[in-house]
Order: C-alpha cells, then sequence, then structure tokens
C-alpha cells in the first residue's frame, strides 16, 4: 500500500525547524518603539555575547548627538552611485534601479545627507575575505556605493540584485536577497544601519534577521516594492524603497550652538 | 475620438507609511568594502599640534575580542562648536572634521586621531564624543560617550561633577564612561575600552529629547 498523503514520512525536526519554533513564539510579543528589533533576540545566534544585558540610561541628547556630520559633494564620486560602472566590463546578474526618499519622523525630506550600500553579488558573494560562500566573485564587481540624497530627499543607486547567501546561524540558514543601507539624517540621534529587501522573497519567515523585527507592518517597511515606472525599458527593473529615520531632526535652539 | 482611458499606476503595493521609522538590521559582518573609508580615523591629520589618539578593544559577553565592529566618533572641536562644514568623510590634510569611523582589526582593536573636545558651547555636559558602535550580532547600534578622567584636571573633575549623565551613573558604571589615559610615542593618548556584554559592560544610551530636561 503507498503512502496516503494524509500520512507523510515522518521527518526528523532541523535546526530550521528550531528556529522557525523560536521565530513564530517571539513574533508574538508586543513591537519595541519605532518596531526596531530586540537586540537579545534569540534566533539571531550573534546576539546571545552582544546584546547588552544592562538597560540603556536615558538621556537627552547632547550637542554632538543632536547634529550629524555634515556631507558634501567633497564626500561622493560622481560615479560612487551607479555599482555597475566601477570596473571595466558589466557585472553579472539582474540590473536594478533602486530609488526612494529619505524623510524624518514628521515626513519632511532629509536632504544632501549621505546614503550608503553594501551587497553581494548576483551569485549571493561579497568580496570580502571573511565569506566563504563557494560561489564566483565577479571581477566587474565590488558591491559598495554611495550617494547624497537630493532636495527631495531623494537617492537613487543603480547595481544588480544580490543573490541569496549562506550563513552559519544554523544548518542550512540561508539569507533572503538584500541590500545593506547606512544613512544619516540631521541628528546625530537619526543614523540608522538597515537592510532593504526584496518583495515577495520566500527565505523572509525563515531568516532570523529579517524576522527580528517582530512587527508585521514594520517588516513591510524593509521591503521594496517594484515599481514598473521606475523600470527603464531595456535596461533595469526598478524598485522603490522610502526610509524613515526615528528620532527628531536637528532643531537650533541657539544659532550659537551650532 | 474617445476619451483616453485613466489606467491606475502600475505598481504593485501601496507606498510604505512616511512617518514609522524603517526598522534597524544588523551591520553584519561583511561592511569591510562598504563602510570604511581612508584616513577614516584621521579627524584630524598625522602631526597636528594637540592631537591625542582615542583607541581601546570592543569584547563581547565573554571577553572575547570583536574583530567585526564599526565605531563612528563625532564631536565638538577644541572651541566648544561642531565644525558645520559639508565634507565629513573628505580628508584634505588640513581640516577638523568632528567625524570619524574606524572598523576594529583582527584584534578587536580601533583607534583614531582627533583633537580634544571642549564642553560643547551653551550646555551642562562635560567634554565628550559622541560614539556609535555596530558589529555584526547587533540588530541596532549603540549609542555610548568617551568622557576624560577626572584625574587630569581640577576643571575636567568640575565639568564631569557636573555632567547630567555622569552624575546620574554609580560609580562603577560611570567609570566605563571615562578613558584612561595611555601616551603613546606619537602624543597623547586614552584607552576607551568598549565592553557589549557583562562584567564591566559600557554605560549605552537611549537618547531621548527632553527626557531630563
Ligand atoms: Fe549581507
Amino acid at each position: 500500500m503507498s503512502p496516503s498523503p494524509a500520512d507523510p514520512p515522518a521527518r526528523e525536526a532541523t535546526e530550521q525547524d528550531r528556529i522557525v519554533s523560536e521565530i513564530r513564539t517571539a513574533a508574538g510579543l508586543p513591537p519595541l518603539r519605532g518596531g526596531h528589533p530586540d537586540r537579545a533576540y534569540g534566533p539571531y545566534r550573534s546576539t546571545a555575547l552582544r546584546a547588552p544585558s544592562q538597560p540603556l540610561v536615558v538621556t537627552p541628547p547632547s550637542l554632538p548627538e543632536r547634529f550629524a556630520p555634515v556631507f558634501g559633494v567633497a564626500d561622493v564620486g560622481k560615479l560612487d552611485h551607479d555599482l555597475t560602472r566601477q570596473h571595466v566590463g558589466d557585472p553579472l546578474g539582474e540590473r536594478i534601479v533602486v530609488t526612494g526618499r529619505v524623510r524624518d519622523g514628521e515626513g519632511r525630506p532629509v536632504r544632501n545627507q549621505l546614503v550608503e550600500v553594501w551587497q553581494a553579488n548576483a551569485s549571493g558573494r561579497y568580496r570580502h575575505e571573511g565569506d566563504q560562500h563557494p560561489a564566483p566573485l565577479d571581477p566587474n564587481f565590488s558591491g559598495g556605493g554611495r550617494c547624497l540624497t537630493d532636495d527631495d530627499g531623494r537617492y537613487r543607486f543603480v547595481t544588480i540584485k544580490p543573490g541569496a547567501y549562506p550563513w552559519r546561524n544554523h544548518t542550512n540558514a540561508w539569507r533572503p536577497a538584500h541590500i545593506h543601507f547606512s544613512v544619516f539624517g540631521t541628528a546625530f540621534t537619526q543614523r540608522v544601519v538597515t537592510q532593504m529587501y526584496f518583495p515577495g522573497d520566500p527565505l523572509f519567515g525563515l531568516d532570523p534577521i529579517f524576522s527580528s523585527v517582530t512587527d508585521e507592518k514594520a517588516q513591510q517597511r524593509l521591503i521594496a516594492r517594484y515599481d514598473h515606472d521606475t523600470t527603464v525599458e531595456e535596461w533595469a527593473l526598478g524598485y522603490q524603497w522610502d526610509i524613515v529615520l526615528d528620532g527628531p531632526a536637528a532643531t537650533p535652539e541657539d544659532p550659537d550652538e551650532q | 475620438m474617445s476619451e483616453p482611458t485613466a489606467f491606475p499606476a502600475a505598481s504593485t503595493a501601496l507606498p510604505a507609511s512616511m512617518t514609522e521609522p524603517t526598522p534597524s538590521q544588523t551591520v553584519g559582518p561583511f561592511f569591510a568594502f562598504g563602510l570604511p573609508f581612508d584616513g577614516g580615523g584621521d579627524v584630524v591629520p598625522p602631526g597636528t599640534p594637540g592631537a591625542i589618539s582615542v583607541h581601546g578593544t570592543v569584547r563581547d559577553g565573554a571577553g572575547a575580542p570583536i574583530p567585526d565592529a564599526l565605531l563612528e566618533f563625532w564631536q565638538t572641536g577644541p572651541d566648544g562648536r561642531l565644525p558645520s562644514r559639508a565634507g565629513s568623510f573628505h580628508r584634505d590634510g588640513r581640516s577638523f572634521t568632528g567625524f570619524a569611523r574606524v572598523p576594529t582589526d583582527r584584534a578587536g582593536d580601533y583607534a583614531i586621531r582627533t583633537l580634544r573636545p571642549a564642553a560643547p558651547a551653551g550646555s551642562g555636559d562635560a567634554p565628550h564624543l559622541a560614539v556609535t558602535v555596530f558589529a555584526r550580532g547587533l540588530l541596532h547600534h549603540l549609542f555610548t560617550r568617551v568622557y576624560f578622567p577626572n584625574a587630569e584636571s581640577d576643571d575636567v573633575a568640575r565639568a564631569n561633577a557636573a555632567d547630567p549623565l555622569l552624575a546620574s551613573l554609580d560609580e562603577d558604571r560611570r567609570a566605563t564612561l571615562l578613558a584612561v589615559p595611555d601616551g603613546s610615542a606619537t602624543g597623547p593618548g586614552y584607552r576607551f575600552d568598549v565592553r557589549l556584554q557583562g562584567p564591566g559592560e559600557t554605560v549605552f544610551l537611549d537618547l531621548i529629547p527632553g527626557s531630563a530636561e
């Protein structure tokens, strides 16, 4: 007799199953302020020895913390926003345009501030000595870029879609495709480093880093949206991803303080 | 001729919320080709009169050095003001930029060269460097501050005693924010170690405007 479909062959729980079960347990916890991940998020194993055990000390920001470094054209090369033109040849992979606006918590555009990105190549390999994933490096792709936001707070990068890659958090752990972002606002307290994901990735629910954002609405804010109006005919697919900074913008009370 | 048909925008989803923050994610282990830049630790150029070094080791809860952390520093100059000129990454060989970014090395060590900050103009805060710590395994960066040791001078001791943050901490915790004099052949230096967790855990800050004012 063949096994009935209602009675699948027994399968031993994998380490991934345990991670998913931990992710589901944590998903019931109330989100932190701003939807940020709890630093002591168990399914991401590296947090165990790196998340502080003492509560943060609440204090008003000092002068340097209320303002940010100032960036300008001297900080960014003309082609720094185009990761497909940093070498003689074209990188392999699906060419994409990633663009969006950086705003503060009141919806105001963050102008002339620095946005930096870094990412794996189309095969899911970083140009980094620590990346042991046996996938090919691309001689035409380094994976780092920079730009300044314009007067509308808009940034724009041209790159290739990064591949998913394995990591050592647990057996058979894979990161969903992502681009790392680093953004400055007008105050040091607005600083954010995060990751942008692509819509519909099947790895979301299996990934403890994405899932460390336990609030579903906050998770959605990490996912770019495919935008056909951004797509460039016969050249590149377009994605829109807006970034909202936490914490208030710089508010000079006293012009002398600047 | 018929009216042109209105098509909906070709997008597949609604725009993200305009006011809810974008959540933080870890910097991960592979930021080395994206974030560090040449001269990132040189807030002032080599040979600048009065330059100090601030250096230390970043450690985890087991006391092991962290080789994949990234630190950023932002501070007032000797005049108590923040640099306001654009170009915080640009190293022109002359200017004090106020901003540093350094990765830790394989031994978990970092170092910057800067000028001693003065107390921020118009505040009761003692002279300090604002610090942001990023690392693999840290899902959200941490803020802390480097203050200077009381033993250095009566002025420093007085300023530290009046500093609202330092004054709010017990002695053990306060000590984690005080740099330790540690001169080197290249000039005056200060050791500032960062301990993410465990014994001697560094004081990390939740910077909420108006929280104690
Ligand atoms: Fe990554």
